[in-house]
């Protein structure tokens, strides 16, 4: 056997980077294992950047929460530009049904002390200069949600967990874990075999096919969205714009416009294309262009440089499964991002620490009973 | 400046006047060729720099000239453009791109409409010389064939070949310029019923569902073909030194277009590096445009092209420094000069050999890279596909006419049409047309000194004969392989001068003792005949490698109707007649180095030209450990410019390669839809096509 470590983390993505960078700052002997050639190589790199803290549940928020802190004081602290940006995130409602959704929602979220608030049309078309007026009944506002580049972001934690003595193996495929007395001994790959005190499992879109190692089920099935780049521009519009009007063929979509000037967009197919299928589609680019260009007309001269498939590892209620396993007391879940492990990588690596070490604050265990690895998973999540 | 930059007069180009339109740079009237390429007007009118990087601020130039790269972007009428494949309308409004771009308000509603789908038996991309022919064998079989290309003109880059066609005679027009063979070519896929082409039509993706994304002249289509055929040719490779963003840093078939196709000279002193055909015969086609060629360099001991192209740049005044390689291009913003230097055997220069000289152009004509991401492509969507020409490998357009047709019979047979057996004569040709240039035999002259006959200045097997089959009395012979094997004079010369004519390495000469003995007449072919050249004129004779043997005396200038080329008989002392090949037009001055040579540390190297990476950045990830060129695109941004990685994939190999890293070590960059950039208003449908 080879060398032991004190956790092994398996998935070096949005999750499993800020994570190993979080360990290995607490002077924790931690291994990364990923089977593609470098960091965030699966999902991370398919993630557009939002980042946000409204969400509807307590968990979401407090994790991303902190992440925003992080990913906002970052170049400050640590020196790397990472594109952050706190652009804000908007939801317009285009129907009388959508604007009580999401004045309903902001009541919870006011409660959890978030900064959101309803702006009209008019104020709108000032935060997203010629969006269509034809409908527009108003838009949650939230300012202080912002993105980043998942790029520069999972390398930056990446070259900085390494500083600090994370190891990481690059192009290792997991083939085993080996359980000694309900507990993981050692995880074996297609080139070595690695003890570890504790495993966590942030294996993203493989999450499923890694926890099936352990004899653990969890269930976390890759959905397929399309999503794009354009050229830079001047800076025209301010925050992310989501669009969850449902058509024949899509559910939402959403876009903002990154530091560097390129809007970034993505788009849920419907029914859901399940499966990790990176291979891009020829119905894409025809539905989702239609969707911004009628949305937003200003959009039709932009040009698309570059589009690309990725999967939101899906939960059947949209919330991430975290936590230690019941069963097998050194497992730890970090899977089920719903799409949104870049936005709750770096709060939850922290998380993943304290779990780590037993030190669980009162809060984190609120945090974790929305994240539980054994719910009935029968809730559905609002703003999925 | 304007007129200077226009070629109005060319030796084998036909120059037509065209209509004057007025359009405005930056505010101010300026006066341009209506549907001439915008980049194209703009060089002519004296505009170099197009706009600024938004990355580091410093001006951007003419970089491909082919629609791949964004350097020549502009803002015309409000949006931003590629001025190369912009065509010049009047009273068209066009503003340097200066850092980022401003997205025009609309005020308008969207313009969304269909997006037509189309069904069709093959797809054909690209009509060059591999898919002009690929669909004339299918035209034949009556296959319905569809041909994209995203030129104006189908052609390709035979459009921009000025020279004579090496290959044979029979089944490759040799001897023949290339533009001549394209219209030809061209025309035949025109006439044929089953063919349709689409010109202004750009191949985008193909699909995972097996449909194949087309901007067709503004307006996105969805091409569902039963087969593909990849003739999509290859894009120029670059190199990493110091300077290799400045203005005046380009490739040689960027420039090739300017001057043959646009007939517009972005030069007047360029310095090339690469000794390749692609190397030699722009410099060539420069010298044809009234450009000064100051030098060539080449790493490797001797040029990689044909030695009878070597040679003729070499006898023009063009010096050739073999074992040299470019440390840098020097000037703030454009190139103001080039300093090389000698390598040893490892490639390494040597310190203390650096030249510097004056030159406003640096050519890179380093290689080729196949455009075989359409293949790729096709295979993973499982789409039956083949490919021809330079997107399947590297060869002469002669080769590609070759297998085109090869590849059109492979298409019918998968599409299950009755086809006959692809003659084994066709493969072999396709392979004798690929061969690289044997070795250099040394030169035998003939031993007579009387009557009339031809002297060949060929000792390089390469495959060409046309020099033999165009001999009225049959008196020239290949010696041992009929395409391949070095022409041999052995005969009756009645002195017709055909072989003069027609050779495309001008290394025939004639010489022609009947009148006089002791001063016979030389025939030397002559393809610059916009440097005026009269009866009594004395020129500096050169022999094969350019030495000069001295000055003679011009006895007569013989202009032909079929063939651009002009004989010019020279009076030669009997003891020299035979070495004369040709006369020099450059004198030594404008190819001297400068005095000294200079700071190359002035300007960095850049691994990523659209977004502004240094090889230093690169340099650095690679020694950090970093292998995977994905990893070096998310760091560093190289590979998410607006070219789409095209370029700089081989740059940062070739710094891998530097650092000595084992190729099966690194893993290749991820390529993604598109091809190139195209709106949301058109992917949504908006336009109308044609």
């Amino acid at each position: 056997m080879g060398k032991k470590y004190d956790v092994i983390v398996i998935g070096a993505g949005s999750v499993g980077v800020p994570t190993a960078l979080s360990l290995a700052r607490a002077g924790i002997r931690v291994l990364v294992l990923d089977e593609l050639a470098s960091p965030g190589q699966m999902s991370n790199k398919k993630a557009i950047g939002g980042i946000r803290a409204t969400h509807s549940d307590f968990g979401k928020i407090r994790v991303c929460q902190r992440s925003i802190e992080i990913f906002a004081n970052w170049k400050e602290k640590e020196g790397d530009d990472i594109g952050w940006l706190s652009n804000g995130y908007s939801y317009p409602a285009y129907s009388p049904d959508m604007e009580k959704k999401f004045r309903d929602l902001m009541k919870v979220q006011h409660g959890f002390g978030l900064n959101i608030r309803w702006v009209s049309p008019g104020e709108y078309n000032k935060l997203v200069p010629g969006i269509n007026m034809e409908g527009l009944r108003g838009s949650t506002y939230s300012p202080e949600d912002g993105s980043a580049s998942p790029l520069l972001a999972v390398n930056a934690f990446y070259f900085k967990s390494v500083a600090a003595g994370a190891g990481y193996r690059f192009n290792e495929k997991v083939t085993r874990l080996r359980l000694e007395k309900g507990r993981v001994a050692a995880v074996v790959t297609d080139k070595g075999e690695y003890g570890c005190g504790q495993l966590i499992n942030a294996a993203g879109n493989s999450g499923r096919d890694i926890a099936r190692l352990a004899g653990l089920d969890v269930p976390v099935v890759p959905d397929n969205h399309e999503g794009a780049i354009t050229e830079p521009v001047k800076r025209f519009f301010g925050p992310m714009v989501v669009d969850i009007r449902p058509e024949p063929g899509s559910a939402n979509y959403y876009f903002y416009q990154n530091n560097e000037g390129q809007v970034v967009f993505c788009i849920t197919p419907d029914p859901p294309i399940l499966g990790v299928l990176n291979e891009s589609t020829s119905a894409f680019f025809p539905q989702v262009a239609r969707r911004m260009v009628q949305l937003y007309p200003r959009l039709a001269s932009l040009r698309v440089r570059r589009s690309w498939r990725g999967q939101y590892p899906m939960t059947p209620d949209g919330f991430p499964i975290v936590g230690r396993d019941a069963a097998v007391g050194n497992y730890i879940h970090a899977v089920g991002m719903c799409g949104q492990g870049f936005m709750l990588g770096p709060g939850l690596g922290e998380l993943l620490t304290r779990i780590i070490k037993s030190e669980e604050t009162a809060d984190d265990l609120r945090i974790l009973e929305s994240f539980l690895p054994d719910r009935e998973f029968k809730g559905v999540e609002a703003l999925k | 400046m304007s007129k200077q930059r226009r070629i109005l007069e060319h030796p084998v180009l036909p120059v037509e006047p065209g209509e004057t339109v007025t359009f405005y740079w930056n505010g101010e009237p300026v006066e341009g060729r209506k549907g001439e390429a915008l980049s194209s007007a703009l060089i002519a009118a004296g505009v170099d720099a197009f706009g600024r990087n938004a990355h580091d601020h410093a001006p951007q130039g003419i970089f491909c000239a082919n629609g791949q790269c964004s350097k020549c972007l502009v803002i015309a009428d409000g949006k931003p453009v590629k001025s190369c494949m912009t065509p010049l309308r009047e009273g068209m409004k066009v503003n340097a791109a200066d850092d980022l771009p401003e997205l025009p308000e609309t005020g308008e509603a969207a313009r969304i409409g269909d997006v037509p789908e189309v069904r069709v038996d093959v797809l054909v991309i690209g009509a060059g010389p591999a898919g002009l022919s690929a669909a004339v064998e299918l035209g034949r079989l009556g296959i319905a064939t569809l041909l994209v290309d995203d030129k104006h003109e189908p052609g390709g880059k035979l459009v921009l070949q000025t020279h004579k066609f090496f290959g044979s005679v029979e089944d490759s027009q040799a001897g023949t310029r290339g533009i001549r063979i394209g219209r030809k070519l061209a025309e035949a896929v025109a006439a044929d019923p089953h063919v349709t082409i689409w010109p202004d039509s750009t191949a985008l993706y193909v699909y995972s569902d097996r449909k194949v994304g087309i901007l067709r002249n503004g307006k996105y289509h969805l091409v569902s073909p039963r087969v593909i055929l990849n003739a999509a040719g290859a894009r120029e490779k670059s190199l990493v030194f110091p300077g290799n963003h400045l203005i005046g840093v380009y490739g040689a078939g960027a420039f090739q277009t300017l001057v043959n196709r646009d007939l517009v000279r972005p030069a007047s002193r360029l310095f090339i590096v690469g000794g390749g055909n692609v190397g030699l015969i722009a410099g060539y086609h420069a010298i044809q445009a009234g450009i000064t060629v100051v030098g060539l360099a080449e790493a490797l001991p001797e040029c990689g092209g044909y030695k009878v192209h070597a040679d003729k740049l070499k006898r023009l005044g063009v010096p050739i420094y073999t074992s040299h390689t470019v440390l840098s291009a020097n000037g703030s913003e454009r190139v103001e000069s080039v300093t090389i230097a000698r390598v040893d055997e490892r490639f390494r220069p040597v310190a203390g050999t650096e030249r510097t000289f004056a030159c406003d152009t640096l050519l890179v004509a380093v290689g080729l890279d196949p455009i075989a991401e359409f293949t790729a492509q096709a295979q993973e969507a499982g789409l039956p596909v083949f490919a021809a020409g330079d997107a399947a490998e590297i060869a002469e357009a002669s080769s590609a006419m070759f297998n085109g047709r090869i590849a059109g019979l492979a298409v019918a047979r998968a599409l299950g049409a009755k086809v006959e057996e692809v003659p084994a004569a066709w493969q072999a040709k396709a392979e004798l047309l690929k061969s690289h240039p044997g070795k250099i035999e040394p030169q035998v002259f003939p031993e007579a000194e009387e009557g009339v006959m031809p002297v060949i200045h060929c000792l390089q097997e390469i495959p060409c004969n046309p020099c033999s089959t165009v001999c009225p009395t049959e008196s020239i012979r290949m010696d041992g392989d009929p395409l391949l094997g070095l022409p041999r004079y052995d005969g009756r010369c009645i002195g017709c001068a055909k072989c003069v004519l027609v050779c495309p390495g001008l290394a025939v000469t004639l010489v022609d003792y009947r009148r006089d003995r002791e001063m016979p007449i030389v025939t030397v072919p002559y393809e610059m005949s916009h440097v005026p050249l009269a009866v009594g004129d004395k020129v500096a004779g050169v022999d094969i490698d350019g030495n000069r043997l001295g000055d003679f005396e011009v006895a007569a200038v013989q202009q032909n109707r079929e063939n651009l080329t002009r004989l010019v008989r020279l009076r030669v002392p009997r003891a020299l007649a035979k070495r004369v090949v040709a006369f020099r037009l450059q004198g030594d001055e404008a190819t001297k180095p400068m005095p000294e040579a200079a700071a190359t540390g002035e300007n960095p190297a850049m691994a990523c030209l659209c977004e502004r990476v240094s090889a230093e950045d690169v340099r650095r990830l690679i020694r950090s450990g970093v292998t995977d060129i994905n990893q070096i695109k998310a760091v560093t941004r190289a590979g998410m410019g607006a070219c789409g990685g095209k370029s700089c994939d081989t740059l940062i190999r070739s710094i891998f390669r530097q650092e000595g890293i084992d190729p099966g070590r690194i893993t290749p960059g991820t390529k993604r839809p598109l091809f190139v950039e195209v709106p949301l208003g058109i992917l949504a449908g908006e336009g109308k096509g044609e």
